[in-house]
């Protein structure tokens, strides 16, 4: 059995974005914490800390999931995925993230990381998922500034552009 | 907003989780997918010595048909639920409580068995197993034991579960055919559940459940009765729950959503 | 290039011709960083290392004194620098300064007395927040609650409790205004109408919370503060009062980005004391970030009021004169800068309307809750609650369309600029215009048949009108008017609102933008490169801005930061002067260098050239960079071009004059809103079927942030109307302390508004742009209830709208109970707890008397019971555990007997406490003999529960309390039968009998 006793550092192993985690930490460091002050990605933000306005989702093995109510030793093993794999290392923006730019579907950007993992795990399961589905989503969310009118359109694009429906490449060159 | 300390024990074995839970139950806690117990953790309204983590148990991992009854093993996560190719044929209730449950982002992670554990009141899936009439595997070091839904939820946050055991399994009669519906109401959607509704059809007429207004959910049998009867039956039913005020709700509002979504549902599953 | 198309067009065209940036929706400068993880909010960016971490023990009591707190074990805990107290702070620091003249202090933590569930009362600095969360829960705090003022109304009473002595019958101002000759007018009216409403608190709760990072050199005796701090910068002269250092030796900075604030960051001065004096105390950097809990139950919220407005109102439905009767509350301080929340929309009471008498009383109050301060619309949700209901009532009563009596008492096109009575100078607009295109444009008509449609068909359907003015740009001095002329005169005089922009020219010809503005997300990077892009004649791209403030570096002024709406307005066209002068400057550089003169020069497509000839031209970054590689060069009395600081005041912001009269803002745009909402039958929640808004914000700079802004506040609107409260019980327990109480709208809530719009510039400003952020916070709320109202046909409207409260409006009189069953008796929000039960014990009263009397048997009866200390044979102390689920604490609790009438029956008073609440309660058992030697054991309580589990666990709470109060008589029941309770079963079976007891027993 693997005990791990509370004020002590127990190795974590795990994937973030590609690149193996080795690291150590105490039992009750949540994911959020230990990605954004252990490992120095804070594009994963903390809002509430009890799991309602969604600014800290991640996704975990491909599913969205609160970071806020992840302990990081429970992530052992798993693939997670955060904001920063989104844009490519020469920093050009993904499809979604353009979608927001040009819908001006953030203002703070504070929750935005959040919402985008929401809809990039939604998406990678359903290529197809429908306004309703990405809306149902979307109320998993907390956003203050946009009224969401605009993450609803960028949402919409981007799902149709996945799906080949448009090609927003060729339209911008 | 951080928790306290505790230890973390990833169980290798059920046999492990339950040692754990021998020695130490008072001060342990099972975590499963964690969403309700992570919040309360942050909070520091639950302050365990050990958590026991149950997410490696590849045998509580399963969701099985098991003599009329599907059980959900405590390791099955509401969207692994949701995603359960015969749900909609097999569990049609669950299939109309799931999506209510929470959020897609607490779904992927929260599981079914959890959520019974916890026993909100308001909960959609506690008020499922005892719409249906379901019954939770209790499992000690000692022994297994079964117990009915509407003997296991004794009120807020309070169970028949012992100290000594978790949760392995719940089971839920299979739909077999028999019409289903549920609706609920919520400030927003995903909050907890001023009032859901679930109904059942029975033999006899229909058995309908209520959450979110009395300590725990609660059913009540229905025959078919003619329309002025059935109002006098739910309006029963609807101050028998003992419904209280709160700052989103009186419980006037409540007792008349029981009266009136308890209408339309015994409507729509005798239709 | 695919990121930014169309960006470098006007570059490569060179031509005078380009299209102005001002006026596009570009693409935000600010959108990669923050769509790809690199934002950096202040938990974002890294801390020296040894900064220490705080965290912050609450209050749990609205009102009490503070008996004693013990520090010594949470002192001694792993990783922690210090424990500090108010006694404490108030060593290290001075009173923050209070808005009105009386004798009261305002601290940043309780010092003796708290005031509100949630306020300070010690803070723990550690090596983690972790750590420091772990000592806060070694600190024993003893209070002695006192009784709790909530009602601002029933605060004024004599009878109240008082919060502070320097505010007798807690009102810390109370003015009366006559503007016109309201009495006669009053008098003569055929016709009054009136209405009274009380207006709920909320707050804008942006995603991000709070945040500093203090530091202190005694070297130097300053302050380096970094904190998401939004203005405005007056603040920064409490602070430095507040830290008692000479304003040059507090350093305050802002991060780079803020995740949103909406007026609501203002509020976290106090916390910068409290970490500047911890930095202070430690000799280390301490950061602290809020969490949830924190922000909700004790960060800022908006004042709640109580109004009470009448109308004199001729027959056509024109309004001769308005009274106001206005009672705020702020709360349980008087914190800066209220009471400006009062004050703000002074000068526009009379809203877009023709209205010349009006009569204005204006009560501040302080209650037990949290002190309010800025939030998005700022007076505005509060004043405009009232006077279009008031508008909407006048229809009702004089049986006219609600259409119809707006337009007649608009402001008339033709008199703009125009002086409201209070003293405003509107300055530009045209109502009707806007009124009859949103009418048109916005399918009024339709609406109409939609809503006798859907009434035709049973539904519940109304259609709701707002107008509106929102003003922009605040005058320093409005707040001043709460003050007598005299005591203005004492004071000296305060107005204006200084802007600042800043730009600068780099060796290579590069252009960058400094300004105070403190943005929070609103874009404003983004059009002050489009502004100064459009002078200079160079791209957005080209430009380089940064919105951070260092008040040790940039030029700044009080009226600084990021509130009133002053962006547009004040500082986007600050930085187009400071381009501007520059640009003039560079002409005359240029023309020398072009040998033609400097009115023929413009600048355009990345050159600077002869507009005759513009072939004959130069790059703009050789002209540009002269003035560092080359001074010499330069024309005589042009000076440097290196760098040009501008500083905008506008003239029309004077102090308030003797007669009181004040300009409150510089620009009033003009909104006019109109919605349908349906009243669903069964759950009776509200539903916008249909919303239209209208803006007149004078020029827009950039129409997708507009737009952002409209539906940003229309949302936040949203929530204010039908979910949003911050609720407090009648014992001041706070009752919406996480997200799950607090219901912000999601995705599902907000319905898209159709946004229209119309361009009346500002006389005023520099762009001839008006503010736009505020107005639906203003308008929407009104709106919806005008539309409730309608649906209803009731008067009295109240937000929130919550769904339960509509049931007597909707179905009237509830079916009653069927004979036998008794209805419970808990009043809406009330949060006492009341219940009976009965349970059958195997032994004589005698019996049960004694074990009730005796401490070892009541410790082995009451679940969770460590300890029972016997005081007196009735007076009682225990240590007891109590857990409901996974909840469990520890908690003291003192019992006192009374009432003794041995063996029949004793009446218990009691209170626990502990770190997650207090209760108290009293209960009356009774001991009747049956036949076999049992006793019938009967109970009735009454109890209160407080503090942190009443404000995050309200949902649960009372049936929590139930099954423990239950448990009690369940282990009474147990041990007097004799049972030898095995853990579990025997519980179980107990609780079990519990329930049916509850079930039948009421």
């Amino acid at each position: 059995m693997t005990r791990m006793a509370a004020e002590q550092r127990h190795r974590i192993r795990f994937t973030l974005n590609g690149e193996a985690v080795d690291r150590a930490c105490e039992p009750r460091m949540l994911l959020t914490d230990f990605l954004r002050h252990e490992i120095g990605a804070t594009g994963t933000h903390v809002g509430c800390e009890h799991g309602v306005c969604g600014a800290c989702t991640v996704n975990v093995d491909g599913r969205p999931a609160r970071a806020c109510l992840t302990l990081t030793l429970q992530v052992e093993g798993s693939e997670v995925r955060t904001v920063e794999s989104l844009a490519d290392r020469q920093g050009r923006l993904g499809l979604l993230q353009s979608a927001f730019r040009r819908h001006h579907a953030l203002q703070c950007g504070f929750c935005t990381p959040g919402i985008l993992m929401s809809l990039d795990a939604l998406f990678a399961r359903r290529a197809n998922a429908d306004e309703a589905e990405i809306r149902d989503v979307l109320t998993g969310h907390l956003c203050r500034c946009t009224g969401y009118a605009p993450i609803v359109r960028a949402a919409l694009e981007a799902a149709a552009e996945l799906r080949g429906e448009t090609n927003r490449e060729a339209v911008d060159a | 907003m951080k928790p306290a300390a505790f230890d973390y024990v990833r169980a290798e074995s059920l046999d492990e989780a339950l040692d754990v839970l021998r020695n130490e139950g008072g001060d342990a806690r099972i975590i499963a997918g964690g969403q309700s117990l992570m919040p309360m953790l942050n909070m520091r309204l639950a302050r365990p010595r050990i958590l026991v983590d149950i997410m490696r148990l590849a045998e509580l991992r399963r969701v099985e048909p098991r003599q009329g009854n599907i059980a959900v093993g405590a390791a099955v996560r509401q969207a692994e639920l949701l995603e359960w190719p015969a749900l909609d044929r097999d569990l049609t209730l669950l299939s109309l409580a799931l999506p209510w449950t929470g959020h897609a982002q607490t779904r992927s992670r929260g599981t079914v068995c959890g959520s019974i554990a916890h026993a909100d009141p308001s909960a959609e899936m506690p008020l499922a197993l005892v719409a249906l009439g379901g019954e939770v595997v209790l499992r000690s070091a000692r022994k297994r034991r079964r117990v009915a839904a509407h003997d296991f939820f004794l009120g807020v946050m309070a169970t028949d579960r012992n100290d000594d055991e978790m949760i392995e399994a719940v089971e839920f009669p299979a739909t077999n055919g028999r019409r289903c519906a549920f609706r609920e109401v919520a400030r927003r959607h995903g909050d907890f559940a001023i009032v859901a509704c679930a109904a059942v059809a029975t033999e006899r007429g229909v058995r309908l459940a209520v959450g979110g207004v009395a300590d725990m959910p609660v059913a009540r049998e229905f025959d078919i009765l003619p329309a002025s009867a059935l109002d006098g039956a739910l309006n029963a039913f609807a101050w028998d729950l003992d419904a209280r005020d709160d700052f989103h709700a009186t419980a006037r509002y409540r007792r008349d959503l029981v009266r009136m979504i308890g209408h339309e549902l015994i409507a729509e599953v005798t239709r | 290039m695919g990121e930014f198309p169309g960006m470098n067009v006007n570059a490569a065209a060179g031509a005078s011709t380009a299209k102005p940036w001002v006026g596009q929706s570009i693409p935000r400068v600010e959108d990669p960083a923050l769509l790809s993880g690199r934002g950096r909010f202040i938990d974002d960016i890294g801390v020296r290392p040894g900064t220490l971490h705080a965290a912050i023990l609450r209050s749990p009591h609205a009102h009490a004194t503070i008996v004693a707190i013990d520090t010594a074990a949470a002192k001694q805990a792993r990783g922690v620098a210090a424990v500090l107290t108010g006694e404490d702070i108030k060593a290290l620091t001075a009173s923050l300064v209070v808005g009105v003249k009386a004798p009261v202090e305002c601290w940043p933590i309780a010092v003796g007395r708290v005031r509100y569930a949630g306020e300070p009362v010690a803070m723990v600095v550690a090596e983690s927040r972790y750590l420091a969360e772990d000592a806060i829960d070694l600190i024993d705090a003893q209070y002695e609650a006192l009784p709790a003022v909530i009602d601002p109304v029933r605060a004024m009473d004599p009878g109240a409790a008082l919060l502070h002595n320097g505010f007798p019958r807690n009102t810390a101002s109370d003015r009366s205004f006559k503007y016109g000759d309201p009495e006669p007018i009053f008098a003569d009216a055929k016709r009054t109408i009136a209405i009274t409403i009380r207006y709920p608190r909320n707050s804008c709760t942006p995603i991000e919370t709070y945040g500093v990072i203090a530091e202190y050199d005694p070297g130097e005796q300053a302050y380096d503060v970094l904190a998401n701090f939004q203005g405005p910068f007056s603040i920064h002269a409490v602070l430095s009062r507040a830290l008692k250092v000479p304003g040059n030796r507090l350093r305050l900075r802002t991060p780079p980005d803020s995740g949103g604030s909406f007026g609501v960051k203002q509020g976290v001065f106090p916390y910068i004391v409290l970490m500047a004096a911890a930095a202070r105390a430690t000799g280390r950097p301490v950061k602290w970030i809020e969490d949830r809990l924190e922000h909700l139950t004790a960060s800022v919220s908006a004042t709640n009021r109580v109004t009470t407005l009448r109308a004199a109102v001729a027959d056509d439905g024109k309004v001769l004169a308005l009274d106001w009767d206005q009672v705020e509350d702020c709360g349980a301080h008087l914190r800066a800068p209220e009471p400006a929340t009062l004050y703000r929309m002074h000068g526009n009471l009379t809203g877009a309307y023709d209205i010349r008498h009006v009569a204005v009383r204006n009560r501040v109050v302080v209650t037990n809750k949290t002190p309010t301060g800025l939030n998005r619309g700022f007076g505005g949700p509060q004043v405009y609650f009232a006077l279009e209901r008031l508008m909407q009532r006048i229809a009702v009563e004089l049986k006219r369309d609600p259409v119809e009596i707006i337009s007649r008492n608009l402001v008339p096109a033709d008199a703009f600029p125009y002086r409201t009575a209070t003293g405003a100078l509107l300055d530009s607009g045209n109502y009707q215009q806007a009124l009859a295109r949103a009418v048109s444009e916005g399918g009024l008509e339709a609406l109409n048949a939609r809503r006798d449609q859907a009434r035709a068909e049973g539904r519940i359907y109304g259609i709701g009108f707002t107008a509106v003015v929102e003003p922009s740009v605040s005058n320093m001095g409005y707040i001043t008017t709460v003050l007598t002329a005299a005591e203005r005169r004492k004071a000296g005089p305060k107005n204006g609102a200084q802007a600042t922009a800043t730009i600068t020219i780099d060796p290579l010809g590069g252009v960058s933008v400094q300004v105070a503005s403190v943005p929070q997300g609103q874009g404003h990077r983004t059009v002050l490169a489009q502004v100064v892009a459009d002078v200079l004649g160079l791209t957005p791209a080209d430009i380089r801005v940064n919105a951070e403030l260092d008040t040790a570096k940039d030029a700044w002024s009080i009226a600084s930061g990021n509130y009133a709406s002053r962006f547009a307005p004040a500082v986007a066209g600050t930085a187009k002067i400071a381009a501007e002068r520059l640009a003039g400057r560079l002409a005359r550089a240029a023309a020398a260098g072009l040998n033609t003169e400097s009115d023929d020069i413009a600048f355009a497509g990345g050159f600077v050239f002869s507009k005759r000839n513009p072939d004959n031209k130069s790059p703009f970054s050789r002209i540009a960079a002269l003035s560092h590689w080359s001074p010499g060069a330069l024309p005589e009395g042009i000076g440097q071009t290196i760098r040009e600081t501008a500083f905008w005041t506008p003239p029309e912001l004077t102090p308030p004059d003797d007669q009181d009269h004040v300009n409150s803002s510089l620009c009033y745009g003009f909104i006019f809103d109109f919605c349908g909402v349906e009243i669903d039958r069964v759950t009776l929640q509200p539903r916008i079927d249909h919303y239209v808004t209208m803006h007149d914000c004078g020029t827009i700079l950039h129409p997708a942030m507009v737009d952002g802004q409209v539906r940003g506040g229309y949302a936040q609107a949203i929530g204010a109307a039908l979910y949003e409260e911050y609720a407090y019980a009648p014992d001041g327990s706070f009752l919406s302390g996480t997200f799950a109480d607090y219901l912000l709208p999601t995705v599902a809530e907000v319905p898209e508004p159709l946004i229209l719009h119309m361009q009346t510039p500002s006389p005023f400003t520099p762009l001839g742009s008006k503010g736009v952020g505020e107005g639906n916070c203003m308008s929407t709320p009104v709106c919806i209830a005008n539309a409730v109202a309608d649906a209803l046909g009731v008067a009295d409207i109240e937000l929130p709208l919550l769904p339960a409260r509509l049931a007597e409006a909707v179905r009237g009189a509830e079916m009653a109970a069927p004979s036998g069953t008794k209805a419970p008796e808990t009043r809406h929000g009330d949060r006492r707890l009341s219940g009976e039960g009965s349970a059958k014990v195997a032994a004589s009263p005698q019996q049960v008397w004694a074990m009730l009397l005796d401490p070892t048997t009541l410790a082995a009866v009451i679940p969770g019971c460590h300890s029972v200390k016997k005081l007196s044979h009735t007076d009682f102390t225990a240590i007891v555990t109590i857990g409901i689920g996974p909840v469990k604490g520890r908690y003291r609790a003192r019992i006192v007997l009374s009432d003794l009438d041995k063996p029949a029956g004793v009446t218990l008073a009691g209170n626990v406490d502990g770190a997650l609440g207090f209760g108290s309660g009293k209960g009356r058992i009774t001991l009747a003999p049956e036949t076999d030697g049992v006793t019938a054991v009967h109970y009735r309580y009454d109890a209160e529960i407080g503090g942190k589990i009443a404000s995050i666990g309200g949902r649960l709470l009372d049936g929590a309390a139930r099954l423990i109060i239950g448990q009690v008589f369940a282990g009474l029941a147990r041990q007097a039968g004799g049972d030898t309770p095995a853990k579990g079963g025997v519980i179980a079976s107990a609780l079990s009998k519990l329930r049916s007891l509850f079930g039948g027993g009421r």
